[in-house]
């Protein structure tokens, strides 16, 4: 009898046309703009024959999963966000699969995700590529001019349209640009004209079928990505002159999960309900139907996610849900029984819907603990990761002492390990333990399915660190019995500086095991920096005020003998500046201020009170984050159409503070070619109608401004290769450590030029202050007070990341500015987008990485190891909190966060580890450089 | 003499810590409603004037610095009116540095302010009644190995105990556990109260220890 029910009921609309608007936010339907620009869709919402729903889409709100879940109803890992950029077919079960296999034919125009995931699905289709972002009306017009002509013809039973043009406007101006208005115009008439003719079409067999939805919505800054409200709530319509009039007051539409969709659109096409879908039929929708036929809808979905939860769990039978799906079972037999003896009362309808509402119940407890369980997880091939990476961060940190040491060697101990006997037992039985778990293995395992010989490659590198590491411990401890009192002296000189510097990167790998630290990431470092610039400013205070205390040696005891000297120098020093905030007695203070004379003295007293203004200034800026990001910010106010005017005068005004700072360091070649790369830029920005010129008031028509950005790319070329030429004769030619440092400039100056060009006009001041910032402490902070290279790094380190943040960027995936890859290109191209895209998101901790490189190396005279300490000191801030993120959500993997929290920031750790080792390479040619050089002079 | 010290120092922390309690507890009789939480700007109000007045009786008592010459009765006056400066001053830096800190400019700048409050009350104020408004004694003091008595190495303790106190206050503003007491400024109100009556615990006990270490030269 069971399999009886099974079989598959009729379709109940003939004809379907599903409209995807992509990034349809719930409000520019329900809400004030759906009212103003949407009025034929409004009205269909509040009296027409319509269903109106908001669906909730679950994060990564990005257009190729969301597809996925329209269209199998699962939930597709956050591993296809890297996926969509080149999207392959797609093989599990899906809608449209189905409705090919039962001999539907398929018409499709739109976005070529569709196309690349359903090859040869579609009867005709013609796909616009999504990537070119800065375009707004071709990648619409595209879909409509097919339109008229599909809508006459007969010969289909499907018509999917996907338009692209609302997502793009949301990316490039947000969604409270002009822009977003006459979209939503365009696709009322769209809608209006799709109805009218789904209608003339209509005979008396079947009715047909309007659906349409939105795959993601848009945040308040216009990009998508994440799980903001604005992102996850789009809207749903279902139009059909099968349903009723809508009547009486208008009621704020039912919440569904997009997965849902998937399912009723089977049932409403007669096919089958996709293997893995997760969700729910959508009742209303077939509400039209006799209670039999509701029944054994609900049947079949019911019955396919129970089976679905039978592959994926053993303890299937304990669960509430499937429990509560065989009650409903049986109570429909019963109804089933009934209906059969005719029995055709009151009471048999009221029974009906008891059953309903049971099985109701059963799906939802259904779909709920299967969409809890999707994720499973490769736990062997996670272990191997994190064991590698473990050990790698031990033998940095056992090396330590030895690579900040004056000679700054880094050496691996492995050849000695490399012929022990523990290096190959410890081969020998990890080979054992892969053989066992790969063949116990029922699941798919990445690293078993990897060639023998590269798993093998794998344990021996896991045993050499581990010997090596045994090794490199064995020598520490050989190395510090003989002198005992070395960890005296090392801690006893610690500033208060290193405690700070400590405190903040234990504290901040610490935060990254609380979802809401990660996601409020920024005001971490934004407090860190704040309290490093605070120490700064007493640090210099003290430097200022008590100039002969600071010997660490006398310090740490409190004897006598501190006294004698400490107390004439320290009176001598206070009482000159302390007195007035210093006006007339400027003349006085030279005798005591012998490092720095004058005026100097107090803008180096001033400047980290400055750069904390300027951080304050930043921070306001970009609002990011989650918990504040809905907050008025500097950033959107001038990203309005309304200060237009006032972001062109900023923009001005930061491109020539741009090449005021930058210029006192390049050659007058560069200077010039400078000059012209901004004025490039703010064309280029004037071009694509971010800013005006002063002396056109009219609304240009916007171009993508190609010309324009291949001109400043010349430029940034052109200077990069003067800075590399430089930098490769001082290697080669001559050792020149003057033309080294030139050259690093010119090629950092380059790199500033393609930033100014790729950041967005509001961001401008951002550069202008990372620079402000940068000289200031160069020049004022670090020369005087003599910090070494390790603290520096660190600092540089830390500035880098609230850099990152200052940016405008966030732990989310929303927040990438994707517009900075079409920068300057006709049409999507993978390699550049790739790179320009993340240049723009990481230059601030590039640029700042780039400064230390410049600085360490102008300060090589007086420490000659400096480059290496600050490259080593730079690879261990990053692979400490790296390493211990990997662990942390290795034991969170089964937190509620993990997809929309946790699993963004791994993807922004994992780039920007690349980053860091793209980085240490450059440094470390730097410095073979140097040593090379030394070794030369010997 | 030193033990006695110790001890009297003991006495008056203890009695100031036994103050705080009970601005946090006795309102609550004369006025309905009245909670910590709630009502916190009347606290932070009430804990300011209670702490500040407290502070000066016992500097007037005890007079731990007795080195002082006498002096003339304008020269006390132009004394104290410096120190109300100083005093205003430093609520104004603080206030600033908290904005710096990333609170708020315009909104909530009374619950700022007053907050700015309680932390001169605890670090300045203590600063002004001990070194009077001499700034080259407080760079002393607060310079490595500056303490010469007792008193001052207490307020050491206690000044840098209350700063850490309101530091370590900001860490659970950013989680998301929509509890009463993350709102701004209750946490690093509190953090700063809790920092400084640690401080006034710990310094006394934290000199015993180490009595031996401490020779405080005379001046
Ligand atoms: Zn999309
Ligand atoms: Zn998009």
């Amino acid at each position: 009898m069971v399999s009886n029910w099974t079989k598959i009921p009729p379709p109940l609309f003939k004809k379907v046309v599903i409209v995807l608007i992509d990034a349809l936010r719930d409000d520019f339907v329900f809400g004030s703009k759906g009212k103003q620009f949407m009025p034929y869709t409004t009205q269909l919402v509040e009296k027409g024959t319509s269903y109106s729903f908001i669906a909730e889409a679950k994060p990564p709100t990005v257009t190729m999963p969301r597809i996925k879940a329209l269209m199998t109803g699962s939930i597709p890992g956050f591993i296809d966000v890297i996926v969509n950029l080149n999207s392959p077919a797609l093989l599990d079960d899906n809608l449209i699969w189905q409705a090919k296999t039962a001999g539907k034919r398929i018409i499709f125009y739109g976005d070529d995700t569709w196309v690349k995931l359903f090859p040869q699905h579609f009867m005709e289709y013609d796909g616009t590529t999504s990537f070119f972002v800065s375009d707004f009306t071709e990648v619409d017009d595209n879909v409509t001019r097919h339109l008229d002509r599909a809508l006459k013809r007969e010969d289909w039973d499907l018509l999917i349209l996907h338009y692209l043009g609302l997502d793009h406007i949301g990316h490039m101006t947000g969604p409270n640009s002009p822009l977003v208005g006459p979209k939503l115009h365009e696709m009322d008439n769209i809608l209006k004209k799709i109805h009218i003719s789904l209608l003339s079409k209509e005979e008396a067999s079947l009715p047909n079928l309007l659906v349409v939805c939105g795959d993601h919505g848009m945040s308040e800054t216009g990009s998508h990505g994440g799980s903001s409200e604005g992102e996850v709530y789009t809207p749903l319509l279902f139009i059909s002159s099968a349903f009723e009039k809508r009547s009486g007051p208008l009621t704020q539409p039912e919440l569904v999960q997009q997965t849902d969709i998937a399912s009723t659109l089977a049932v409403g096409l007669g096919l089958p309900i996709s293997r893995n879908n997760v969700g729910n039929l959508i009742l209303p929708v077939l509400g039209g139907k006799t209670m039999r036929e509701q029944l054994r809808f609900v049947h079949l979905n019911g019955f396919q996610l129970s089976r679905l939860l039978q592959e994926n769990t053993p303890a299937y039978e304990k669960d509430p849900g499937y429990e509560h799906f065989k009650t409903a079972e049986k109570s429909h037999g019963n109804w089933i029984r009934l209906y059969l003896e005719g029995n055709n009362s009151e009471i048999l309808l009221n029974l009906g819907k008891k059953v309903l509402k049971q099985y109701l119940e059963a799906l939802k407890t259904l779909s709920s603990s299967l969409s809890k369980q999707v994720a499973q997880y490769d736990m062997y091939s996670m272990m191997v990761g994190t064991v590698i990476i473990i050990e790698v961060l031990l033998l940095l940190l056992i090396s330590v002492p030895k690579a900040l040491s004056s000679q700054a060697e880094f050496e691996v101990p492995l050849s000695p390990p490399l012929f022990s006997l523990l290096f190959y037992l410890m081969c020998l039985m990890l080979c054992a333990v892969h053989v066992i778990v790969c063949t116990s293995a029922e699941s798919l395992c990445y690293f078993c399915s990897m060639s023998w010989l590269t798993a093998v490659g794998v344990m021996m590198l896991i045993s050499a660190l581990m010997c090596g590491i045994l090794s490199a411990i064995a020598k520490v401890s050989e190395n510090s019995t003989l002198p005992l009192k070395n960890p005296v002296v090392f801690s006893s000189s610690w500033s208060e500086i290193d405690v700070v510097i400590l405190a903040g990167t234990i504290g901040h790998v610490l935060s990254l095991g609380a979802s809401s630290f990660i996601e409020e990431e920024h005001q971490t470092w934004y407090f860190l920096i704040n309290t490093l610039c605070l120490m700064l400013c007493q640090e210099l205070c003290r430097n200022n005020f008590l100039l002969k205390e600071c010997d660490p040696q006398h310090s740490t005891t409190v004897k006598q003998t501190f006294d004698s000297i400490g107390e004439a120098s320290e009176y001598k020093n206070i009482d000159i500046p302390a007195a007035g905030i210093g006006h007339s007695e400027l003349g006085k203070t030279t005798s005591s201020a012998e490092f720095m004379k004058g005026s100097d003295k107090w803008i180096s007293l001033a400047s980290p009170w400055i750069i904390l203004i300027c951080c304050r200034l930043l921070r306001s800026l970009n609002q990011t984050g989650i918990q504040w990001a809905h907050r008025p910010d500097f950033g959107h106010w001038l990203t309005s159409s309304e200060h237009k005017s006032e972001l062109s005068f900023l923009a001005a005004v930061s491109l020539f503070m741009i090449f005021f700072l930058v210029q006192r360091r390049c050659s007058l070649v560069s200077k010039i070619a400078m000059a012209l790369g901004l004025l490039g830029v703010y064309s280029y920005r004037a071009a694509i109608g971010n800013v005006v010129f002063p002396w056109q008031h009219d609304s240009k028509d916007i171009s993508k401004g190609i010309t324009e950005a291949r001109f400043v790319y010349v430029f940034v070329l052109g200077i990069v290769f003067t800075g590399t030429k430089d930098l490769l004769k001082s290697q080669v030619i001559s050792a020149d450590s003057s033309l080294k440092s030139t050259g690093l400039c010119e090629v950092y100056s380059g790199l500033v030029l393609l930033a100014a060009l790729l950041f967005r006009p509001h961001n401008l001041p951002v550069l202008v202050f990372c620079l402000l910032i940068q000289t200031m402490m160069t020049k004022y902070i670090w020369r005087p007070l003599k910090f070494d290279a390790a603290q520096i790094t660190i600092m540089h380190y830390w500035f880098g990341q609230a850099f990152f943040y200052f940016q405008g960027n966030s732990n989310g995936i929303a927040t990438v500015d994707v517009s900075a890859g079409f920068v300057g290109l006709e049409s999507y191209v993978e390699i550049p987008a790739i790179f320009l895209t993340a240049f723009a998101t990481y230059a601030g901790p590039l640029l700042w990485a780039i400064h230390l490189l410049c600085y360490l190396s102008s300060e090589v005279s007086r420490n000659s190891a400096a480059v290496g300490h600050g490259c080593f000191c730079y690879v261990l801030m990053r692979s400490i909190p790296v390493a211990i993120y990997i662990v942390l959500i290795t034991g969170l993997r089964y937190h509620l966060f993990i997809w929309s929290v946790f699993s963004p920031k791994l993807l922004y750790e994992g780039v920007h580890v690349f980053i860091t080792a793209a980085i240490c390479l450059f440094f470390t040619a730097m410095d073979q450089n140097h040593s090379h050089k030394v070794q030369n002079r010997k | 003499m030193k033990e006695a010290e110790i001890r009297r120092l003991l006495a008056t922390n203890l009695l100031s810590v036994f103050t705080i309690i009970l601005t946090a507890v006795v309102p609550s009789f004369f006025w309905d409603g009245f909670t910590v939480l709630g009502t916190h700007l009347t606290w932070l109000c009430i804990c300011s004037v209670c702490v500040s007045t407290l502070n000066i009786i016992l500097h007037l008592v005890l007079k731990p610095n007795q080195s002082h010459k006498r002096s003339s009765f304008a020269h006390k006056i132009s004394r104290f009116l410096k120190c109300c400066i100083y005093f205003f001053m430093s609520c104004i830096l603080f206030h600033a540095i908290i904005v710096l800190y990333g609170a708020p400019l315009i909104e909530s700048v009374t619950e700022t302010f007053l907050f700015a409050v309680l932390l001169s009350t605890f670090t300045t104020l203590q600063c002004l009644c001990m070194l009077g408004p001499n700034i080259q004694a407080w760079i002393r003091v607060f310079s490595k190995n500056g303490a010469m008595s007792i008193w001052e190495s207490s307020l050491q303790i206690t000044t840098i105990c209350s700063i850490l106190g309101a530091w370590f206050g900001a860490f659970p503003i950013p989680l998301d556990w929509d509890r009463p007491w993350q709102v701004w400024p209750i946490s690093c109100s509190l953090g700063a109260t809790f920092g400084y009556m640690a401080g006034l615990i710990i310094a006394p006990l934290w000199i015993h220890w180490n009595r031996k270490q401490l020779t405080y030269k005379s001046r």
